[in-house]
């Protein structure tokens, strides 16, 4: 059995908490103790019946004001596949915790209120989704019981939502649905026979993700910790850490970035015995052939795919603080397992997510999102994250506030060393 | 041969949770300076100790090892916890509830009353006396609704305190360790993990865990809907009677508030079955402290529980 993992997205309202709870009371996924607790809550609250938001919405101030404020994750399963979802917030205060939610899920499902049409959020979170390298979105067009059920609003807001994704590389499964009846949830809607396609629930049971899977790639292995046995055994030092990408094995020639040392992999093994081969992404310990000085932060990779080492590069940055990112400023950057200050050379462009022009800015502000270019303190090993999610990606965190300001991935290659 | 082209191993999902976990325990021990593991006793505090191994073997584990201890304990539940502690070689500090009340840190509820709450005294006291920069606790997502929005790294001001409305952003699996003098992070590495995936690892790791999770006769009474084991701490009240019952606990601990269920589950396949066909969660089934209202889980992380 496989593992999806997902995340909701949309404006405020649209029902994507709604719609999370009908996903999991309609396939049986809900114990009796919470659905006695929501149902409590919601009478407390004057709802007449059932407010299935409440499963999700679990802290008081969102269960006050009715709105999501933070991801929740939920834990399901069906005979086909295992599920983890992050239920996420529409409100636009609270992008960075939709990114959270969405930087870990392999598919979105993008929620729009039929009554309300295509908006803002909705096209922000398909684009911010896409960012993160997310390829399948599921279009939700909820609330049809506010339409009439009505082939042409859902016709209309598809054909919206496809023009303005049209540039982002997206497979779009549209679903028109009312999370509050259950309609196209987990039971097919008799209201609109003309739909012909599945339920939400069949598809993400059957959608098939033609992503490569990491072990695929080429090799990748962040040294997170060095293992120094215990005085008096016949261990030789090891260097821990999860593999990001690919297969390793012992007789492997490898180079550890930055210094451009080589060496060969002599041993790789994990508490339970030595292995001839390890994939991403399990944690493992590495010896290698040669004594060298490496150490946390120093990256692992095979001598013929290695990496770019830069100290200068470009990058797309979603911003998160309330005080705005300009160029001029510093910022203590965390790659992989390795932390070094940054300093922002240029904001080359800031992108409007209603269009997705690029257009010239001075700063960026809160949930916005623009081209960056860096130059770190040290050398990084970094790739595309287009094609390596993990060696690129990064953080920017505040020196002052230590609060995380803002979430980078890096570009193309071409534009690496930049 | 190419690295492509290689075969990678097919790993299993329980490999994919034991990987990451292990690697929240590694970025953790390298990014804070007095890292803790909280231990309960529990299953999955156990399970956390395994992973512990796993991460740092054949070097030592680098952090010690906490109790917070109500004083309301199963007696199996100590004797696991010193056994277990000895055979890995960590630091044991245990850090008194009956203390706190003893000093006058925490008030003196009656010596039946559940020690839940005051746990959280006896928490942050510890964790300044002894400058604790980092707790790694077992808690899971699948566990309650306030532990579903909380973060893998989640911060903690110089009070202890959590403030669900201003979480840190956590992006993939960029751990923002930082944290300025007095405060600190929780680190739950099995964020992800369900209850059934616990029981799944105990199984395919032959973790030992304390007896009382198993099917055995006890000596309990009902209130509140609920099954307590009789004790120095819980007696008959009136209107109850004790009764003797097959039973076991799905969660463990404090004495006075957590509940066994019936259960003829004596193994760990008859545990995962029953486990798997569950239609309460295990935190409602057994636990009193969570009952007072909608959001006492999340009242009491406010405050600086686990
Ligand atoms: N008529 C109708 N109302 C719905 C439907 N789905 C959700 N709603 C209502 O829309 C409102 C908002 O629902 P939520 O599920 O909280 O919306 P949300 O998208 O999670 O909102 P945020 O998380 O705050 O962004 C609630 O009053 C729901 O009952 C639907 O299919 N039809
Ligand atoms: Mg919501």
């Amino acid at each position: 059995m496989d593992l999806l993992r997902f995340a909701t997205a949309g404006s405020v309202d649209d029902g994507k908490s709604t719609l999370i709870g009908r996903l999991l009371h309609d396939s049986k996924q809900i114990f009796e103790d919470q659905l006695a607790a929501v149902a409590a809550s919601s009478r407390k609250r004057g709802h007449e019946g059932v407010d299935l938001a409440l499963l999700t919405d679990g802290l008081r101030a969102e269960r006050e004001q009715g709105i999501t404020i933070d991801v929740a994750y939920r834990y399901f399963a069906t005979p086909n596949r295992k599920f983890i979802i992050a239920d996420t917030p529409g409100h636009a205060q609270y992008t960075r915790n939709m990114v959270t939610g969405a930087s870990t899920a392999d598919l979105a499902v993008v929620l729009v209120d039929a009554a309300h049409g295509l908006r803002e959020q909705s096209r922000r979170h398909a684009y911010v989704a896409s960012l993160l390298g997310i390829r399948h979105i599921v279009l939700a067009v909820n609330k049809m019981d506010l339409v009439d059920w009505s082939e042409s609003v859902f016709d209309d807001i598809v054909a919206a939502f496809l023009e303005f994704s049209a540039s982002l590389d997206l497979q779009v499964t549209p679903i028109p649905m009312s999370a509050l009846r259950g309609d196209n949830v987990v039971d097919p809607s008799v209201e609109m026979p003309w739909y012909k396609g599945p339920a939400l629930l069949s598809y993400l049971e059957d959608v098939r993700l033609d992503d490569v899977a990491p072990a695929a790639k080429p090799g990748r292995f962040p040294i997170q910790w060095v293992v120094k046995p215990r005085p008096g055994s016949s261990e030789s030092r090891g260097y821990a850490g999860s593999i990001a990408s690919g297969v390793f094995a012992p007789g492997d020639d490898v180079v550890i970035l930055p210094s451009g040392l080589r060496t060969t992999i002599a041993s790789i093994a994990t508490f339970d015995g030595e292995l001839d081969a390890a994939s991403a992404p399990r944690a493992i310990r590495m010896t290698f052939v040669d004594e060298l000085d490496i150490g946390r932060g120093d990256l692992v990779a095979p001598v013929d795919d290695a990496p770019e080492v830069t100290n200068s590069f470009d990058a797309t940055v979603c911003w998160m603080d309330g005080a705005p990112l300009r160029s001029g400023a510093r910022y203590l950057l965390k790659h992989t397992t390795r932390t070094t200050p940054v300093l922002v050379r240029e904001l080359v462009h800031r992108t409007d997510v209603d269009t997705l022009v690029a257009e010239p800015a001075e700063t960026l502000d809160i949930n916005e999102i623009g081209l960056v270019r860096l130059q770190s303190a040290t050398e990084l090993a970094l790739d595309p994250y287009r094609e390596h999610r993990t060696t690129g990606s990064f953080i920017l965190i505040d020196e002052a506030t230590n609060a995380t300001v803002g979430a980078g991935l890096v570009r193309e290659r071409a534009t690496l060393g930049a | 041969m190419t690295f492509t082209e290689r075969a990678s191993e097919q790993l299993s999902q329980l490999d994919v949770l034991e990987s990451h976990a292990i690697f929240v325990l590694r970025e953790v021990a390298a990014e804070f300076e007095r890292p803790v593991l909280l231990f309960s006793g529990g299953k999955d505090s156990a399970v956390i100790l395994r992973l512990a191994e796993k991460a740092f073997r054949p070097g030592n584990i680098p952090f010690p090892v906490m109790h917070v201890d109500t004083g309301h304990n199963f007696a199996e539940v100590i004797e696991f916890r010193d056994s277990r502690a000895a055979e890995l070689g960590v630091e044991l500090v245990v850090a008194s509830v009956q203390e706190s009340i003893d000093t006058g840190r925490a008030p003196d509820l009656g010596p039946d009353a559940s020690r839940n709450r005051l746990q959280t005294v006896t928490l942050l006291d510890a964790i300044t006396a002894h400058g604790f920069d980092a707790c790694i606790g077992g808690a899971r997502r699948d566990e309650e609704k306030a532990r579903a929005k909380e973060r893998v790294l989640s911060f903690r001001d110089a009070f202890g305190q959590w403030d669900p409305r201003r979480q840190r952003p956590e992006l993939w699996q960029l751990y923002n360790g930082r944290v300025r003098p007095g405060e600190n992070v929780r680190a739950f590495p099995i964020s992800d993990w369900t209850e059934l995936d616990v029981w799944h690892y105990v199984q395919r790791e032959h973790i030992e865990l304390p007896p009382i999770y198993f099917a055995h006769r006890r000596e309990v009474v009902e209130r509140d809907g609920m099954l307590l084991a009789t004790s120095r701490w819980v007696r008959p009240g009136e209107g109850e009677t004790a009764f003797t019952e097959t039973v076991r606990f799905r969660t463990v601990g404090d004495a006075t508030c957590t509940g066994a269920v019936r259960s003829p589950a004596a193994t760990l396949d008859e545990i995962i079955a029953e486990v798997a066909a569950a239609r309460v969660t295990e935190r409602g089934a057994t636990r009193a402290d969570d009952r007072f209202s909608e959001s006492a889980m999340e009242d009491r992380k406010r405050e600086g529980y686990f």
